[in-house]
């Protein structure tokens, strides 16, 4: 796991509570949509925060579909899953919501699966039956230590082929 | 009867959820680890592959399919039942469908971090 890696499963984690959050504001202040009033969606959309809750659901699409080009399914889901910690923090801390002792208990145990998986290798997937190419990716990430960050980044991809 | 429904939407949007994301996974992991792409061939090659893959397309229309499935959940049922108990069970499907079809090693270690999220997000409807 390389810094750059980390930083793209905050980013799926960071989208995915605050895209929500957004587009539920906006879409109370827009007013509610019918299908024989379709042009409410036009102004809906105009509204400042359902389009930055879009942008930002389009944001957390392709964090996450980024992950998962380099990481397993069973790993990426629980990893970002941090997600619904900070969305019960931003409904405590910014919308004042309150938030009862069960569901603490339900954040206790999603940051303690966070933590279980995230101890554990990224990609145990394909490496049979995947081309060279993609594997060796995978097998590159394994060497760089720990904190070695961007600059492990920089390492040249030894089995491309097609590089100039 | 109103019971039945919202149970059945939830385990529809649940399945269209698990279908989606293993779609999109092995979408993802046939075009290969984007940040090496993106370094040896530019981003719109990135972008080119992801939108040429027929495995994105169908886990985009899965995915639509389980947000409808889930606007059908919220005409019956509450939001505070329909969200976490659907989002719990594509947890749980998930880690089963990704090691039958993705062949991922779902290890212990996996299991007991998908048990204590689907459990947390259950709870978070408390």
């Amino acid at each position: 796991m390389t810094f750059r890696k980390y930083l793209v499963l905050a980013g799926v984690a960071v989208f995915a509570a605050t895209g929500d959050p957004m587009l539920s504001y906006g879409m109370k202040q827009a007013g509610s949509i019918s299908i024989h009033h379709l042009q409410s969606v036009i102004f809906a959309v105009l509204n400042p925060w359902v389009a930055v809750g879009i942008l930002l659901l389009l944001a957390f699409f392709a964090s996450y579909m980024n992950a998962l080009s380099w990481a397993d399914l069973t790993y990426v889901l629980p990893a970002t899953s941090i997600s619904y910690v900070l969305l019960a923090l931003i409904a405590k801390f910014a919308l004042h919501e309150h938030v009862s002792a069960l569901r603490w208990l339900g954040i206790a145990l999603i940051s303690g699966g966070v933590g279980f998986v995230a101890g554990g290798p990224a990609l145990t997937s394909h490496a049979h039956e995947l081309p060279a190419s993609l594997s060796l990716d995978g097998a590159q990430d394994q060497v760089p230590a720990k904190g070695a960050g961007p600059a492990a980044d920089r390492v040249p991809v030894v089995s491309s082929g097609v590089e100039p | 009867m109103k019971h039945a429904y919202t149970w059945g939407a939830i385990l529809v949007m649940a399945s269209a959820s698990v279908v989606g994301d293993i779609l999109l996974a092995r979408a993802m992991k046939q075009v290969g680890d984007v940040h090496a792409l993106w370094r040896r061939s530019g981003l719109w090659t990135v972008v080119g592959r992801v939108l040429a893959n027929p495995n994105f397309f169908l886990g985009v229309t899965a995915m639509a399919f389980a947000f409808f499935s889930l606007l059908f959940a919220l005409s019956w049922g509450d939001v505070s039942l329909v969200a976490p108990a659907a989002a719990s069970l594509t947890f749980i499907g998930n880690a089963f469908a990704a090691k039958v079809f993705l062949h991922e090693k779902v290890d212990r270690r996996r299991w007991i971090a998908t048990a204590l999220v689907a459990t947390g997000v259950a709870l978070l409807a408390g």
